[in-house]
């Protein structure tokens, strides 16, 4: 409740001043809350900000998950990418690296992702488009080539296709003799907002959140630094959600991948560490950093008080951001990079581990290696130019900061309580539950933008005529050639009985209640492709249609 | 008298799953009045083009953010031309660089809308090319 100086203030001074200019009348976040034109010390009155939020590195990490921060180390920079072929993924790969990223992220094609080989006719035309395809083990051996697995720590954008891809990881590490347990990196292995979102499921959900676990369980036992899965609000936000709904969905996504391991019998302390999230950081600076601090209290109750973890490392929510994609305006395209910018910055302030930032010129396509620099060089402004990263969550405890963020955790309780009764995430999203919410918002979204409610510089103020980008990054059709070329030579030199008691191998595991990893380990080692694999499993578990179209 | 309502499909070729666009653009062409037949994501062309035909539409939409449009927009006009609907008004949006618009008005869309347009300019759009049409 606001005290007497504060209610003066808005009566005496702020009145007056809208009456003037009635258009500053009322803004809200994306979450619909109202923001309040001045914070003070009332609007957090009966709170503890000692008790609840503490110190950085202790429960509930209201301030970030380590002690130190970035004033131990910065966050990861760790920019998404991969297209055209493995050739040229690796390049860019390395130029990556010597330009000073300090992360691989792998963005595979959507044959990949969705378990189809580069020579399917339902691959026409996406080969090497929005990744880099991959087949075979062959395709992932030229992606790493010259980047040895023990120096780096790599990302996989890899979901129902997830345990092949990470099978071919290992394989790649045995051969170039690196130790599966020194191996750093995540992969996404999110199929659940694959349902609610982005669209890359191939199997019904049971079977898919078994070889999820499978990947749990296989890691615990055999990759102890290895992120098992990213569980990830980025592409729900994309799809049109608010900062509430991004991570009360993903929190609850997050619930059930822990029910599902705790089933299987393994010990909540045993996987949880491993457990890494994903969210977006959008234009809207100071609730994108609320929505981080808040995530991270609420996982952290969830975690101890709810699912009853002990040890302190699985109550952390550790994440990767990468700026939003859906912010990005084709309309002048340059004032992109001033949107990344900011974006980036919430996520620098919101205590994230590793970050992407996206490129000015992808609502055209995927970016240039100019652009992408430019992309990169903005983390590294702000890491070494602008004192954001020298002084421990520099935010906390200021007044408006800390009511967003109770005000957001609030919010995405009554949603995760509302998906806990209806049986949890899986439920809510057979019934298209998140799916209609998501829906609802980006239409909502949409006609404020249209009604000049959310302005969008460029877009609907201060529109003018713009200049085209050059120099466009353009997929040529001779890749795809190649491919299904190196595709095909790769089929025709393996042992075809080796190759076919593998893929026998892994329909009866897949068919048993074992872990079908070291299956899956055996089919990539025989030379299968990503589709002759998933086509095997395709037969045993069969596919998942749409949950909810409209 | 009332004309009869326009009915539009909107599609999404291929295997790219974004499709916050497609479903905010149906939803402000049902709001405007217009019968509104949506696929859901990853549908071949055959697919598109058996439900054109089977629903009889004016218009087909086409979502395509992976940067297989060429391909797959192809693929669609030519299977509309196949089954004698030609006339029929195509448009599409999405992740497409300006630079290959003349191919796809070229093979007869009739117009692309990128990001940032507003559904009361698509909505215009086609109500004045299917008038125009006849």
């Amino acid at each position: 409740m606001p005290g007497d100086k504060k209610r003066r203030w808005e009566k005496d001074v702020l009145g007056p001043s809208l009456q003037r200019s009635p258009e500053r009348q009322q803004f809200s976040l994306t979450s619909g809350m109202e923001v309040q034109p001045l914070y003070a010390p009332d609007d957090l009155a009966g709170l503890d900000l000692e008790e609840s939020v503490g110190y950085p590195g202790e429960y509930p990490f209201g301030r970030g998950i380590q002690p130190t921060m970035y004033r131990g180390r910065l966050w990861t920079m760790r920019q998404y990418s991969g297209f055209a072929s493995a050739e040229e993924s690796n390049r860019r790969y390395r130029y990556l690296l010597e330009q000073g990223q300090t992360g691989l992220s792998v963005a595979f094609d959507l044959p990949t992702q969705l378990g189809y080989d580069s020579d399917s006719p339902l691959a026409r035309g996406e080969v090497g488009k929005v990744g880099v395809p991959v087949a075979t083990l062959r395709d992932m051996e030229i992606l790493f080539r010259d980047i040895p697995l023990d120096k780096v720590s790599t990302s996989m954008t890899i979901n129902s296709t997830a345990p092949v891809l990470l099978a071919m990881y290992i394989v790649l590490a045995k051969r170039q003799g690196v130790a599966l347990s020194k191996l750093d990196g995540t992969i996404q292995n999110d199929v659940l907002k694959e349902y609610i979102a982005r669209g890359t499921y191939i199997f019904p959900p049971l079977p898919s959140l078994r070889m999820t676990t499978d990947i749990f369980e296989y890691c615990c036992q055999n990759m102890p630094r290895w992120n098992t899965i990213s569980i990830s609000g980025y592409h729900i936000r994309e799809a049109g959600a608010t900062a509430v709904q991004e991570i009360a969905f993903t929190l609850a996504n997050g619930i059930a991948y822990v029910r599902a391991a705790i089933e299987r019998g393994l010990d909540i302390d045993d996987f949880a560490g491993r457990l890494s999230f994903f969210f977006d950081a959008h234009n809207t600076l100071l609730e994108e950093v609320a929505k981080f601090r808040a995530a991270r209290i609420l996982w952290a109750k969830i975690m101890k008080e709810r699912l009853g973890a002990k040890n302190p490392r699985s109550w952390m929510l550790r994440f990767h951001t990468q700026t939003a994609g859906c912010a990005l305006t084709a309309q002048q395209p340059y004032n992109n990079i001033v949107r990344v910018a900011v974006q980036a910055l919430a996520a620098a302030l919101g205590g994230t581990q590793s970050l992407h930032t996206n490129s000015y010129d992808e609502a055209y396509a995927t970016p240039s290696e100019e652009a992408v620099t430019t992309a990169l060089r903005t983390q590294q402004v702000l890491a070494y130019e602008c004192g954001v990263a020298e002084t421990v969550d520099p935010l906390g405890g200021a007044w408006m900061v800390e009511k967003l963020t109770r005000d957001i955790m609030a919010a995405a309780e009554k949603y995760i309580a509302r998906i806990d009764d209806m049986g949890g995430a899986l439920v809510a999203i057979e019934k298209g539950f998140p799916q209609r919410e998501i829906q609802e918002s980006a239409f909502r979204y949409q006609k404020e933008v249209e009604a000049g409610q959310r302005v969008i510089v460029g877009v609907n103020k201060f529109v003018t005529p713009y200049a085209r980008i050059p120099r466009l990054v353009r997929v040529d059709a001779i890749e795809a050639k190649k491919q299904i070329d190196r595709l095909t030579g790769v089929k025709r030199e393996r042992d075809s009985a080796a190759f076919a008691a593998a893929l026998e191998n892994l329909k009866k595991i897949a068919g048993s209640r074992e872990n079908t990893m070291p299956a899956f380990i055996r089919c990539v080692e025989a030379g299968a492709t990503v589709g002759e694999i998933c086509d095997s499993l395709r037969e045993v578990f069969g596919v998942q249609r749409e949950f909810l179209i409209i | 008298m009332s004309r009869k309502k326009v009915r539009v499909l909107i599609a999404k070729p291929g295997l790219d799953g974004h499709d916050r666009g497609a479903k905010v653009v149906a939803r402000a062409l049902r709001d405007a009045g217009m019968e509104v037949i949506y696929t859901g994501i990853r549908q071949t062309p055959p697919m598109i083009v058996e439900t054109a035909v089977q629903e009889d539409v004016d218009v087909v939409g086409l979502s395509c953010l992976s940067g297989a449009h060429l391909e797959l927009f192809t693929d669609v006009m030519e299977g509309l031309h196949q089954k004698g609907m030609s006339g029929v008004v195509v448009i599409a949006g999405g992740i497409i660089p300006e630079e290959d618009i003349p191919a796809l008005e070229k093979m007869g869309i009739k117009a692309v809308f990128g990001p940032g347009t507003p559904t009361s300019e698509i909505v215009e759009s086609i109500k004045k090319m299917v008038a125009a049409k006849g």
